[in-house]
C-alpha cells in the first residue's frame, strides 16, 4: 500500500507492530492510563486550570513549586515502580512447577528492569531532589537558588526521562537486561530492539537535569547562606545536601559517558564494549559502578539530613555531635569512591584488590555506626515526641541498621563469591534503600508538608500507612535473605523446588502490605486537604522546629523571608525563639525576584522529542528537535530582563496578614 | 508553643540583643554565583573527558590486527593543529583585555579572530578524520580506534559548540555592549575556552605523542 522506503523515513523502525496489541496486560494498563489521563485533561479544562497551571507551576522558577513539582513526579512513578514489584511477586509467588505464572519470559525481564530503572532514577532520585530543593533555600535563609531557571529546567528533563520510560510501556518496549544495562547484553548482537534505547535516552535526558540541579545546590549552599551562618552553623540537612550534589556533580558525568559509549557501540558499531575486535565489557561494568556506588550515597546522604533534623526536633534538644556528623558524612562522601569493585568482586581481580575494596567497604560502616550513635544520644535524655516523622525515624534506625550488617556481610569477598546475584543481594538493598530512602522520604514529607500547604497531614492513616509500609517491608524482604543463603539468584521468573515456594508466598504477602500502605498514604495526603482548615498550620511553627524554614509563614511566601534572617547559633530559630526576637512588621520594602519562564518545559518537550527519534531511528525527528534544543537555548540568552520586584504593598499585605494570623493564634492558644 | 512565639513583638530580658534580621537589605546583583556555578559544571565535564581517557588507556593498544598509531598519525599534521588551538587561546585571552578596556569593536575583533582559529582546528580535525577513515581506519575498525575517535571527537564536539557560543555572544556583544551581563557571558566562555586547550594538551600528549612512542 505504502512505499516502504518512504515509511521507513518518515517512520524510522516503528510499525504498527510496535505497540503491545497482543499483550492483554499492557492494553489494559494503557486503557486505564489513557481514561484517567483524558479525565485529568478535560477536568483541567473544565475547571479552566491551564493558565493558572502554566503560569503557577509549570513555569515556576520558584525553588518551593520545583521542589513540590519533583515530589509529585516521584509519588506518581511511585506507583509504576510499585506496580512492577508487584507483579514479579505474583508471578514468583505462583510460578511453581507446571505454572508458568502470568507473565512470558519477555515481559518479565522488561518488568525487572523497569522496577530497577523507575524506583531509582523516577521515585528516588525526584524525591531526594525534591526534598533538598524545597528545604535547602529556606534553612539557609534565601529566597531562591543560585540559579532558578536551571532548576525549573531541571526538574523537565527528569520528568522528560520519566516520560520516555512510559512510552517504552505502549510503544514498543523496555530493556531486558536488569537496570545497569550491562554488555554484551545490552550490546546490539543481543539486544537489537528498542529497549535498550529507551533505557539510555530516558537516562541521558534526566542526567542532565540531575547534574545541572547538582551544581545549581552547590552554588546555592557555598553562595546564598544568610549572614552569620558559616559552614558549621549549616543545619545538618544543608552539609548532607551539599556532600550529596558534590557526589552528583562528581558521579553522573561518569554514566554520561559510559552510557554514551555505549550509545556508539549500538548507534555507529564502535568496538568499546563488545567481545571483539579489542572491546572489553569489563570497562562498562568498572565505569558503571563508578557512578553507580557513589549514587546509593546521593540517595541516602540527604535522608540522613532529615532524620538528623527530626531527631533534634522532635526531641526537643540540639543534635547530639553536630561537628561529628558533619565530618562522617564528608568522609562517607570520600569513601564512596573506593568502593566501586565490591559490586564485581567475581570479575576475577585477584586476592589483593578484593582484599582493598572489601576493606574499604566495611570501613564506610565507622562513620555511618558514628551517625547512629548520636541519634540514639540526641534522643537520650531528650523529651520525644512519636509523632510521624519521629516514628519513621525510629523504624529507619533499626531497619537501616540491619541492612548496613548484611551489607557488611556481602563486603567480605570470600562471602560473596556465594551471594553474589542472590535474593540476599536483593534482601540487603532493598533493606537499606527501602529502610533509608523510603523511610527517610516519608519521614521528610510529614516534616516539612505543614511547611509546604499550611496543613498538618492526618495522623491516622499516616499511622496505618506506618505501620502497613514497615511490617509489610519485614515480611516481603526476610524471606528473600533466606532465600538467598539457600542460594536461589535473583531475576528468576520460574522455579522447579516445591519447598521454596512458601517463602515466595510470604514475600508477595509482604508485598500486599506495602500495597495498603501506598494506598494509606496517598489516602492520607486526600483527606488532609480535605480537612485542611481542622489541621491548619497558623504559626508557620507546628513542630517547635530548630531551623530557619521554621520562621516563616506555612506556606512561605515567595520570597521566603520579606527580611534576611542574620544567624547567630546552629539552630537559628530555636536560638532565635530562646533569646527573644522581634519579627519587624514594618519597614518593608519591594524584593527583588526572577520571572518565570516557559523555556524549561519547550526544551524537555524538545529532549523527548530528540529520544523517541533516535530510540525509533526517525533521524528526520531527531536532527530537528536537536536544532529546536540548540535554537531554543540560544533564543532564551537573549532575553536579558529576567527579573522583577514585588512590590511594596505587595509585601506589606503578606506580611500583615501573617501579623493577624500570629495575633488571633496567640489569643486562641493564650 | 505559643510561649515560645515573639511574634507580635514582646521583648526578652537578654540586655545584649542581637539584630536577628538584615532591615536594610539592598538588591543582590545578579550573576554572583555563575562564575563558580560554571566552574563546577567545567569540572563536571573534565570527569566525561576522564573517562574517555581511561578507556583509551585501557583500549588503546587493542588493534585487533588492524592499524597501529605508528601507522596513522602525521605528527606535522598534529603540531600545526595544535598550534591552532594554542593561538585562539591567546586571542581569546586577547579579547579578555579589550573587554577590560571596555572596547566593544576590539572584542569583536579578537573573538572573530578566536572563531578563525577554533574553525580551522575543527577543518583540519575533520580533514584528519576523513584521511583516516578513507585509509580503512574507521571507528569500528577496532577498539584502539573506537576510543581515539571517541576522545577526539568528543573534544572536536565541545570545540563547535564552543564556536557557535562564540558567535552568539559576539552578536550579544554588538547588540548590547559590554554590560555586565555580556561579560559575565564572555568570562564564562573563556574558562570553556582555555579548559578545552588544556584538554588537547592532555590529547596531544597521551593519544598522539604517547601513540607514536608505542
Amino acid at each position: 500500500m505504502f512505499d516502504p522506503a518512504i515509511m521507513k523515513t518518515i517512520f524510522g523502525r516503528l510499525t504498527l507492530e510496535s505497540l503491545p496489541l497482543h499483550e492483554p496486560i499492557v492494553m489494559a494498563t494503557f486503557a486505564a492510563v489513557a481514561v484517567g489521563g483524558i479525565a485529568l485533561l478535560a477536568a483541567i479544562t473544565y475547571f479552566k486550570l491551564w493558565t493558572w497551571l502554566w503560569k503557577e507551576w509549570l513555569t515556576s522558577v520558584d525553588h518551593k513549586k520545583v521542589g513540590i513539582m519533583y515530589m509529585i513526579l516521584g509519588t506518581v512513578m511511585l506507583l509504576r515502580g510499585f506496580s512492577d514489584a508487584i507483579m514479579m511477586r505474583a508471578q514468583q509467588a505462583m510460578a511453581f512447577g507446571a505454572n508458568e505464572g502470568f507473565l512470558p519470559a519477555h515481559h518479565y525481564d522488561q518488568v525487572f528492569t523497569a522496577h530497577g530503572v523507575i524506583m531509582i532514577f523516577f521515585v528516588a532520585m525526584p524525591f531526594v531532589t525534591g526534598i533538598m530543593n524545597y528545604v535547602i533555600p529556606l534553612q539557609i535563609g534565601a529566597r531562591d537558588v543560585s540559579f532558578p531557571f536551571l532548576n525549573n529546567m531541571s526538574f523537565w528533563m527528569t520528568a522528560a526521562g520519566a516520560v520516555i520510560v512510559m512510552m517504552s510501556l505502549f510503544i514498543g518496549e523496555f530493556a531486558r537486561t536488569g537496570w545497569l544495562a550491562m554488555p554484551p547484553l545490552s550490546g546490539v548482537a543481543y539486544s537489537p530492539d528498542v529497549g535498550v534505547d529507551y533505557y539510555i535516552w530516558a537516562l541521558q535526558i534526566a542526567g542532565v537535569g540531575t547534574l545541572l540541579s547538582g551544581v545549581n545546590l552547590i552554588a546555592t549552599i557555598v553562595k546564598m547562606r544568610a549572614p552569620g551562618m558559616s559552614m558549621m552553623k549549616m543545619p545538618i540537612f544543608c552539609w548532607t545536601a551539599l556532600c550529596t550534589n558534590v557526589l552528583v556533580v562528581a558521579a553522573f558525568p561518569v554514566l554520561t559517558a559510559v552510557l554514551a559509549l555505549l550509545s556508539l557501540d549500538r548507534y555507529i558499531g564502535t568496538a568499546i564494549f563488545t567481545n571483539e575486535l579489542g572491546g572489553n565489557p569489563m570497562m562498562y561494568v568498572n565505569l558503571i559502578w563508578i557512578w553507580g556506588h557513589p549514587e546509593v550515597y546521593i540517595l541516602i546522604l540527604p535522608l540522613f539530613g532529615v532524620f538528623s533534623e527530626v531527631t533534634s526536633t522532635f526531641s526537643g534538644k540540639r543534635l547530639f555531635g553536630y561537628t561529628s556528623m558533619v565530618y562522617a558524612t564528608v568522609v562517607i562522601t570520600i569513601l564512596a569512591y573506593l568502593v566501586w569493585l565490591h559490586h564485581f568482586f567475581t570479575m576475577g581481580s585477584g586476592a589483593s584488590v578484593n582484599s582493598f575494596f572489601g576493606i574499604t567497604t566495611m570501613v564506610i560502616s565507622i562513620p555511618t555506626g558514628a551517625k547512629i550513635f548520636n541519634w540514639l544520644f540526641t534522643m537520650y535524655r531528650g523529651r520525644i515526641r512519636f509523632e510521624l516523622p519521629m516514628m519513621w525515624t525510629v523504624a529507619f534506625m533499626i531497619t537501616f541498621t540491619i541492612g548496613g550488617m548484611t551489607g557488611v556481610l556481602l563486603a567480605v569477598p570470600p562471602a560473596d563469591f556465594v551471594l553474589h546475584n542472590s535474593l540476599f543481594l536483593v534482601a540487603h538493598f532493598h533493606n537499606v534503600i527501602i529502610g533509608g530512602v523510603l523511610f527517610g522520604t516519608f519521614a521528610a514529607i510529614n516534616y516539612w508538608f505543614p511547611k509546604a500547604f499550611g496543613f498538618r497531614l492526618n495522623e491516622w492513616w499516616g499511622k496505618l500507612s506506618f505501620w502497613m509500609w514497615v511490617p509489610g517491608f519485614y515480611v516481603a524482604f526476610m524471606p528473600l535473605y533466606v532465600l538467598g543463603l539457600m542460594g536461589v539468584t535473583r531475576r528468576l521468573r520460574h522455579f522447579d523446588d516445591p519447598s521454596l515456594q512458601i517463602w515466595f508466598v510470604i514475600a508477595a504477602i509482604g508485598a500486599a502490605m506495602i500495597a495498603v500502605g501506598i494506598a494509606a498514604f496517598l489516602i492520607q495526603i486526600f483527606v488532609s486537604v480535605r480537612n485542611r482548615e481542622a489541621l491548619r498550620d497558623t504559626t508557620g511553627d507546628p513542630w517547635n522546629g530548630r531551623t530557619l524554614e521554621w520562621a516563616t509563614s506555612s506556606p512561605p511566601p515567595a520570597y521566603n523571608f520579606a527580611f534576611t534572617p542574620i544567624v547567630h547559633d546552629g539552630d537559628a530559630y530555636a536560638d532565635m525563639k530562646a533569646r527573644g526576637h522581634d519579627r519587624p512588621v514594618t519597614g518593608f520594602r519591594p524584593i527583588h525576584m526572577p520571572s518565570n519562564t516557559g523555556t524549561g518545559v519547550i526544551l524537555a518537550g524538545f529532549a523527548v522529542a530528540l529520544g523517541f527519534g533516535m530510540i525509533w531511528y526517525i533521524w528526520w525527528l531527531a536532527a530537528a528537535s536537536m536544532l529546536g534544543l540548540v535554537a531554543t537555548s540560544i533564543i532564551h540568552t537573549f532575553n536579558y530582563k529576567r527579573d522583577y520586584h514585588i512590590p511594596v504593598e505587595e509585601v506589606e499585605r503578606i506580611e500583615n496578614a501573617r501579623t493577624a494570623l500570629l495575633v488571633q493564634h496567640k489569643v486562641t492558644t493564650a | 508553643m505559643s510561649a515560645t512565639h515573639n511574634a507580635s513583638g514582646t521583648t526578652a530580658d537578654d540586655a545584649t540583643r542581637l539584630a536577628f534580621y538584615q532591615l536594610d537589605e539592598h538588591d543582590h546583583p545578579e550573576g554572583g554565583s555563575t562564575m563558580l556555578g560554571f566552574w563546577i559544571y567545567l569540572m563536571s565535564d573534565c570527569l566525561i573527558f576522564a573517562c574517555l581517557f581511561a578507556i583509551y588507556g585501557v583500549l588503546g593498544a587493542n588493534y585487533a590486527g588492524g592499524p597501529a598509531p605508528k601507522d596513522l598519525f602525521e605528527l606535522p599534521l598534529v603540531a600545526i593543529n595544535t598550534s591552532m588551538l594554542l593561538l585562539s587561546s591567546i586571542t581569546y585571552g586577547f579579547a579578555m583585555l579589550a573587554m577590560e578596556r571596555q572596547q566593544v569593536r576590539a572584542t569583536q575583533l579578537w573573538l572573530a579572530v578566536t572563531g578563525l582559529f577554533g574553525a580551522t582546528f575543527i577543518g583540519i580535525e575533520l580533514y584528519e578524520f576523513a584521511t583516516l577513515i578513507h585509509e580503512g581506519a574507521t571507528p569500528q575498525r577496532s577498539a584502539f580506534l573506537s576510543a581515539f575517535f571517541t576522545l577526539v571527537g568528543t573534544h572536536g564536539l565541545h570545540v563547535t559548540f564552543g564556536l557557535i557560543w562564540l558567535v552568539t555572544l559576539m552578536v550579544q556583544v554588538g547588540k548590547h555592549g559590554l554590560i555586565q551581563a555580556n561579560k559575565r557571558r564572555l568570562l564564562c566562555l573563556s574558562m570553556f575556552w582555555h579548559f578545552l586547550d588544556v584538554i588537547w594538551i592532555g590529547v596531544f600528549t597521551f593519544v598522539y605523542l604517547l601513540g607514536m612512542l608505542r
